[in-house]
C-alpha cells in the first residue's frame, strides 16, 4: 500500500530525513536521527518502541507542536518545516487533533467547554459548538458529565474528554500519544474501537503512539522505532 | 473575533476566583491607600492654611522678656499705655495698635457659668486679630476712657452662657464685675494650635486693668502693618523704639521680645507639609506593596499560564489571540480593582474628613496616577510573562515546569 502511494502522487504526510537535537555544544543529543515516514490518508499507524526512542518527539513533530532541527515535512503535499507559526497554527486548527498522554485539559473549566474550545477558535457559533461538543462527549460515552471539570473526573474520564477535544472538529489527521496509557484493560479496547470507528466511518488517519501490543493491533500499520529512527515497518495483523 | 476573546477572557476571570480576587486586593490596596492618604492630608494642609488665615495677616505681636524656649521666659518689666502711643505715632506703616491685657475669670449668666480669658483691649484689637462683629457692636470712646464694664462675647462663651439666645443687652457676672454685653464676635474656629479661638470675652483696656489687674501695666501690643508694608521693616524700627524707650544700653539684650505671625505660619506650613510628605512616602509605600502582591499572584501562575498557553497552542489559537486574551484579562482585572479602590477610597477618605473636620478635597491627578501606576503593574505582570509563554514551540510551552 506503501509502495503504490509513492508511485503516484506524493503521499498525505512524508517525513525524510528529519532529526531533532537537544542541547548545545558537547551536551549536543539527537533524539531523531533522519527519521523517513510516509503516512497514506486514511492509515492507521501505531508508533512503538522503547522509551527514548524518539517515537514522541516523532509525533509532535508530525503534530506541528515541535520543529524539527532538519529534514523534510510534507503534509497533503504542502512543506510544513518552511512554514511560519501563523501557518502551523492554521494547520493546527483546520487539520490536526492531538490527544496528549497528559490530557492537558484546562483545569476549573468544564468538560464541555474544554471540547468547545477548538471550536471558538475555529469561530463556530455559540450553538453550533455546543451541539458539536455534546455530540463528541457523547462519542466517547461521557454523556451526563458535560459540566463536570476536570479535578471531578477519573483519569479515564479526563482522557476521554481529551479524545472528545480532538474529534469535535472532525480533523483529518488525529494524533493520539498514549491514549489507553491511563485507563483499564476493558476501557482501552473500548477506546481503542471507538478510534477504530473513526478510522472507518469518518475516514480520519490516525497516529497514536503505544507500548502496548494489543493496543496497536488495532492499527493497520506498526511502525518501530529504535535509537531515533525507524527500526521496522510492518502490517497489522 | 475580538468579542470572542473578550468572552475568553471574562470566562477565565470567573473560573480564577481566587487568583482574580487576589489581583484585585493588590491594586485596591495600592489605589486605595494613596488616595485616602493623599485626601487626607491635602484636607489638612487647607485646613491649616484656613487657620492662618484667621489669625490675621501682618501682625506683630510684642511682649515683654526674651522668650529663650519652652518656661525660659526672662522676666522684664511690661509695657505702658505710653509705648502704645509712641508706637503709634513713631513707625509708619501700621494698621492698628492694640494694647493688651488678659485675665481669668468665671463668666456667670443667669444659672449658667463658664470659666473663660478675659482680653482688656481697645477697638484695635478687633483689626489686628481679624474679627468680624456678628451682631451689636465695638467700644464706645466714652466707654474705652471711663473704663465701662462693657464686652464682646466670642461665640464658645455665647454658646455657654446664652446657647441660642442673642447674648446684646445682656448682663454677665464676671467675678464681682457685673458687665453688658455689647456685641459678639463671629465663630473662628479652633488655632492650629488647637486652642479654641471663640473661647473669649473682650472689654476696654481700662475696665480689665481696673477691676482684674489692679494696675496700669499693658501685658503685650498686638498690631497690624498695612499690607503694602514689610513687617520686617516694622519689626527693625519697632526694636530701636522700644529699646530706647526702655532705656537700654547697647552692651544690654533686648528684653523684650517681637514675634512675626508670618514666621508662625511659616513654621506651620512647614509642618504640614513635612506631615503630607511622610503621608505621601506612606501611600507610595502602599502602593509599591500592592503592586508586589499583584506581581507575585501573577508570577506565581506563571506556570499554570504557560501550560494553558501551550493547550491552546496545541489546539489551534494563534499567538496573537492568546496575548489579546491575556491582555483583555489583565486590563479587565486592573481596571476592576482601580475602580473598586478609588470608590472606596473617596468613602473611607470621606468618612475620616468628616470625623476629623477637615475639608474633603480628593486630587485627581494623584487619583489617575495611582490608577494607572497600579494597572500598569497588572497589566505588565499578566501580559508579558504571557507573551514569553505564546513565543515558544507549543510542546515547549506545555512541558513548562
Amino acid at each position: 500500500m506503501t509502495a503504490t502511494a509513492e508511485n503516484a502522487a506524493p503521499p498525505f504526510i512524508r517525513l525524510r530525513g528529519i532529526t531533532k537535537a537537544y542541547g548545545i555544544g558537547d551536551a549536543l543529543t539527537y533524539a531523531l536521527h533522519g527519521v523517513d515516514l510516509d503516512i497514506a490518508k486514511e492509515d492507521f499507524v501505531s508508533i512503538m518502541g522503547p522509551s527514548g526512542s524518539g517515537k514522541s518527539t516523532c509525533m509532535n513533530i508530525l503534530g506541528c507542536l515541535d520543529t524539527p532541527t532538519s529534514g523534510q515535512y510534507l503534509f497533503g503535499g504542502l512543506e510544513v518545516s518552511r512554514m511560519s507559526r501563523k501557518q502551523l497554527a492554521s494547520l493546527r486548527r483546520y487539520y490536526l487533533g492531538f490527544v496528549f498522554q497528559g490530557f492537558n485539559l484546562l483545569n476549573r473549566t468544564s468538560a464541555i467547554e474544554n471540547v468547545e474550545l477548538p471550536l471558538m477558535y475555529r469561530g463556530t457559533p455559540a450553538k453550533k459548538r455546543r451541539e458539536l461538543s455534546r455530540q463528541a462527549l457523547k462519542i466517547v460515552g461521557l454523556e451526563g458529565r458535560e459540566s463536570h471539570t476536570p479535578g471531578e473526573l477519573s483519569g479515564g474520564q479526563q482522557q476521554r474528554v481529551a479524545i472528545a477535544r480532538a474529534i469535535v472538529t472532525s480533523p483529518a489527521v488525529l494524533f493520539a500519544d498514549e491514549p489507553t496509557g491511563n485507563l483499564d484493560t476493558s476501557r482501552s479496547h473500548e477506546i481503542m474501537e471507538l478510534l477504530v470507528g473513526l478510522n472507518q466511518e469518518k475516514g480520519i488517519t490516525i497516529v497514536m503512539v503505544t507500548h502496548e501490543p494489543d493496543m496497536a493491533e488495532y492499527s493497520k500499520r506498526i511502525i518501530h522505532f529504535v535509537d531515533g529512527h525507524v527500526a521496522t515497518e510492518k502490517e497489522a495483523a | 473575533m475580538l468579542f470572542n476573546t473578550i468572552l475568553l477572557a471574562l470566562r477565565d476571570i470567573r473560573r480564577n476566583v481566587m487568583r482574580s480576587v487576589l489581583t484585585i486586593l493588590g491594586i485596591i490596596i495600592g489605589v486605595g491607600a494613596v488616595i485616602t492618604l493623599v485626601t487626607i492630608g491635602n484636607g489638612t494642609t487647607a485646613q491649616v492654611t484656613g487657620q492662618i488665615a484667621s489669625m490675621g495677616t501682618n501682625v506683630l505681636m510684642i511682649s515683654p522678656g526674651q522668650h529663650r524656649g519652652p518656661g525660659q521666659d526672662s522676666a522684664a518689666p511690661s509695657f505702658t499705655l505710653q509705648d502704645v502711643q509712641a508706637i503709634r505715632k513713631e513707625i509708619g506703616s501700621l494698621k492698628a495698635v492694640a494694647p493688651v491685657v488678659s485675665a481669668n475669670a468665671t463668666a456667670v449668666a443667669g444659672n449658667k457659668n463658664w470659666s473663660t480669658s478675659i482680653t482688656g483691649s481697645s477697638n484695635d484689637f478687633f483689626i489686628v486679630r481679624n474679627w468680624i462683629i456678628e451682631s451689636g457692636r465695638t467700644f464706645e470712646q466714652a466707654e474705652l476712657l471711663t473704663g465701662r464694664a462693657v464686652c464682646v462675647v466670642g461665640q464658645t462663651v455665647r454658646k455657654n452662657l446664652f446657647a441660642e439666645d442673642d447674648p446684646v443687652g445682656k448682663n454677665i457676672r464676671l467675678g464681682k464685675v457685673s458687665c453688658q454685653v455689647i456685641g459678639q464676635l463671629q465663630e473662628k474656629g479652633q488655632s492650629s494650635m488647637g486652642r479654641d479661638q471663640d473661647d473669649l470675652i473682650v472689654m476696654p483696656l481700662l475696665t480689665v486693668q481696673r477691676r482684674f489687674s489692679g494696675n496700669r501695666d499693658v501685658a503685650g501690643i498686638q498690631l497690624s502693618v498695612e499690607d503694602s508694608g514689610s513687617t520686617e521693616q516694622a519689626t527693625e524700627e519697632l526694636i530701636i523704639l522700644l529699646r530706647k524707650r526702655r532705656h537700654l544700653a547697647d552692651s544690654e539684650e533686648d528684653n523684650f521680645n517681637v514675634r512675626d505671625t508670618k514666621e508662625l505660619a511659616a513654621m506651620l506650613t512647614g509642618t504640614t507639609k513635612t506631615m503630607t510628605a511622610l503621608l505621601s512616602a506612606v501611600a507610595a509605600v502602599s502602593l509599591l506593596v500592592g503592586g508586589i502582591g499583584i506581581m507575585n499572584i501573577m508570577l506565581v501562575s506563571v506556570t499554570e499560564r504557560t501550560r494553558e498557553i501551550g493547550i491552546r497552542l496545541a489546539i489551534g489559537a494563534f499567538e496573537h489571540e492568546v496575548m489579546l486574551q491575556f491582555l483583555t484579562e489583565s486590563v479587565v482585572l486592573s481596571s476592576l480593582g482601580g475602580i473598586v479602590g478609588i470608590i472606596i477610597a473617596l468613602i473611607s477618605s470621606y468618612g475620616i474628613t468628616l470625623m476629623l473636620e477637615l475639608p474633603f478635597l480628593p486630587d485627581f491627578q494623584i487619583i489617575i496616577i495611582a490608577f494607572l501606576f497600579s494597572a500598569a503593574v497588572g497589566v505588565i505582570f499578566g501580559y508579558f510573562p504571557a507573551l514569553k509563554a505564546a513565543r515558544l514551540d507549543p510542546i515547549d510551552a506545555l512541558r513548562h515546569e
